[in-house]
């Protein structure tokens, strides 16, 4: 089992944990809003329903918007824009 | 389509709930002691799954991520629960007893604080992500289950551990030569047995100043619970939250920040996480409610352990030599599941009534007969029920790395909560309300672990993202 982070077109980024439990969707998160630059947006797909708490809280301290999250089928998709 | 069929399968796991209890209730009305456990397991269960309340993230997310919502969470739990353990205390309605205290608590803590990260969820936090369908947990539990089991029967070249000073204070006890074998054996007949239990409101200098049932409010509550938790609040407030919340406010309001603007980051703060702070002020209620209805039962049939009734039933081959089974009283997590750990294994034909432990303290009930083991799969159902109704139920097989993580953490989690008898339930968020100090000493051995643990999974997650990123 992996990670994925890819980048998906200009400043628009993936990154993939599903199958992942806490902590590590929280710290893979955290560790890709850092790699990318201002104004991108990461698009981050995970399937952990705790972790989805803690990253939203973790999003508004920082300042990042999250501009959409759904859920499909299981999987809980967050389009994040780093302030 | 989809959420219909969740809802069908909330509703069959429900009705399966309701069957085995009518199943209980039919074989044995002293089976009502035992569904009252499953009821409010299941109450744990959906409370601790919709406020995402799981005490490994209290530490870890605070560390990893600068996210209080789980420590804030806890904080108000405790709060709320000390109030209630403090009215049954000082009604004769309250089941606690506090623990011997020493270092053991401290260092167990610390290596269920390492555990409980590695494995992804606390004791209870695995067992209601149980309940979401996370298999990596149920590796957790069965790392907990084995691993506390075969902790507290192992001999051999570890006798050669145990002090002189053990050896003679266990003999002084007259135990039963064949039920004391392993190094488990000696550590707890022949130390923690010896060490000090404190609660705070029979202490000379509370019961004196405080004579009456206030004693329980001011020491065992206030004392020894909520000034801590307030203090603790207002410390991760500063810590954490405090700098961004003024930048925040200052922007917004165009003026300098005041004192009472303090007060608002507080509340902010508390209320951020809606969900975890309203179970919070309900896990705390429901905590001391389940202690009211355990006391009830144990007054209505007669008994002071569930053990008693097992023997009326016939089923004194449950018990220990004492003719008792573990029966907490109480939210408990880690001795029932050691116990189903040890039943399994006795059933392969590892003996496992020949301890202190199982043979002399808590028993070795079958499955389908042991109460507590009956609440933690009642948090399981609980949480299933809740997920399924809130569309977040996936089962996932545990894969790569998180099948060491899950399997490591549990047995880590199994190895620090025996020696402390208790884990972060039993050992910390109980005993803390309940004005036994030993709780906080623990809690600090959890956070220490957890620092620890988070520390190395941010090394971890480092080196896996340079591998990934390698490209960009």
């Amino acid at each position: 089992m992996a990670m994925k982070f890819e980048k998906k077109g200009d400043g628009v980024y993936m990154l993939d944990v599903c199958g992942y439990v806490c902590p590590h969707p929280q710290i893979y998160c955290k560790k890709s809003l850092e790699k990318i630059g201002e104004g991108e947006v990461l698009e981050m797909i995970f399937d952990n329903p705790s972790s989805a708490e803690t990253i939203v809280q973790m999003l508004d301290q920082a300042g990042h918007e999250l501009m959409e999250k759904k859920n499909e089928g299981g999987k809980i998709v967050f389009k994040i824009k780093k302030a | 389509m989809e959420e219909k069929r969740n809802q069908i399968w909330a509703f069959v796991v429900t009705g399966l709930m309701i069957l085995v209890s009518l199943l209980y209730y039919k074989t044995n009305v002293y089976y009502m002691y035992l569904v009252a456990y499953i009821w409010f397991g299941i109450a744990y269960g959906m409370m601790l799954q919709y406020g995402r309340f799981c005490f490994a993230s209290a530490s870890r997310d605070l560390f990893a991520a600068g996210v209080p919502r789980m420590a804030v969470g806890i904080l108000i739990a405790l709060i709320f629960f000390s109030v209630i353990q403090a009215t049954l205390a000082a009604t004769n309605m309250s089941t606690f007893h506090p623990a011997p205290f020493g270092v053991h608590t401290l260092i167990s803590g610390m290596i269920f604080g390492v555990g409980m990260v590695l494995a992804g969820g606390c004791a209870s936090g695995s067992l209601y992500k149980i309940g979401e369908g996370n298999g990596t947990s149920i590796l957790s539990i069965l790392g907990i289950s084995f691993g506390q089991a075969m902790f507290v029967d192992i001999g051999g070249p570890f006798l050669k551990l145990v002090p002189d000073t053990w050896r003679a204070s266990s003999v002084a006890k007259n135990l039963p030569a064949d039920k004391v074998r392993s190094w488990f054996d000696y550590y707890l007949s022949g130390y923690v047995w010896d060490q000090p239990s404190i609660q705070l409101s029979h202490t000379q200098t509370f019961s004196n100043a405080f004579p009456g049932a206030s004693k329980f409010f001011v020491a065992d509550a206030l004392i020894s619970a909520i000034i801590p938790a307030l203090v603790l609040i207002v410390v991760i407030y500063v810590f954490y939250i405090r700098k961004g919340f003024l930048k925040k406010r200052a922007k917004q309001t165009g003026k300098p920040t005041s004192f009472s603007d303090e007060f608002g980051g507080i509340w902010s703060m508390l209320t951020a996480s809606k969900r975890t702070s309203l179970m919070g002020v309900i896990i705390g209620i429901t905590a001391g409610i389940h202690i009211f209805v355990m006391k009830g039962m144990q007054i209505k049939f007669g008994i002071s352990n569930f053990g008693e009734l097992l023997t009326k039933m016939g089923h004194a081959a449950d018990t220990s030599i004492r003719g008792t089974v573990f029966d907490p009283g109480y939210w408990y997590i880690t001795s029932q599941e050691g116990q189903f750990g040890g039943w399994v294994l006795d059933k392969l034909g590892w003996d496992m009534h020949s301890n202190v432990f199982f043979g002399v303290n808590n028993g070795l009930p079958v499955p389908w007969r042991n109460p507590a083991l009956w609440m933690s799969i009642g948090i399981i159902f609980g949480a299933m029920i809740m997920s399924l109704m809130s569309k977040e139920f996936k089962f996932k097989l545990p894969k790569g790395e998180l099948i060491l993580w899950g399997l490591l953490g549990g047995t880590l989690m199994g190895l620090g909560s025996r020696p402390a008898l208790g884990c972060n339930i039993g050992a910390f968020f109980i005993r803390v309300a309940g004005g036994d100090p030993s709780g906080w000493l623990y809690g600090i051995g959890m956070v220490i672990g957890a620092f620890g643990g988070v520390k190395f999974f941010n090394w971890w997650s480092e080196r896996k993202m340079a591998q990934e990123m390698a490209d960009f």
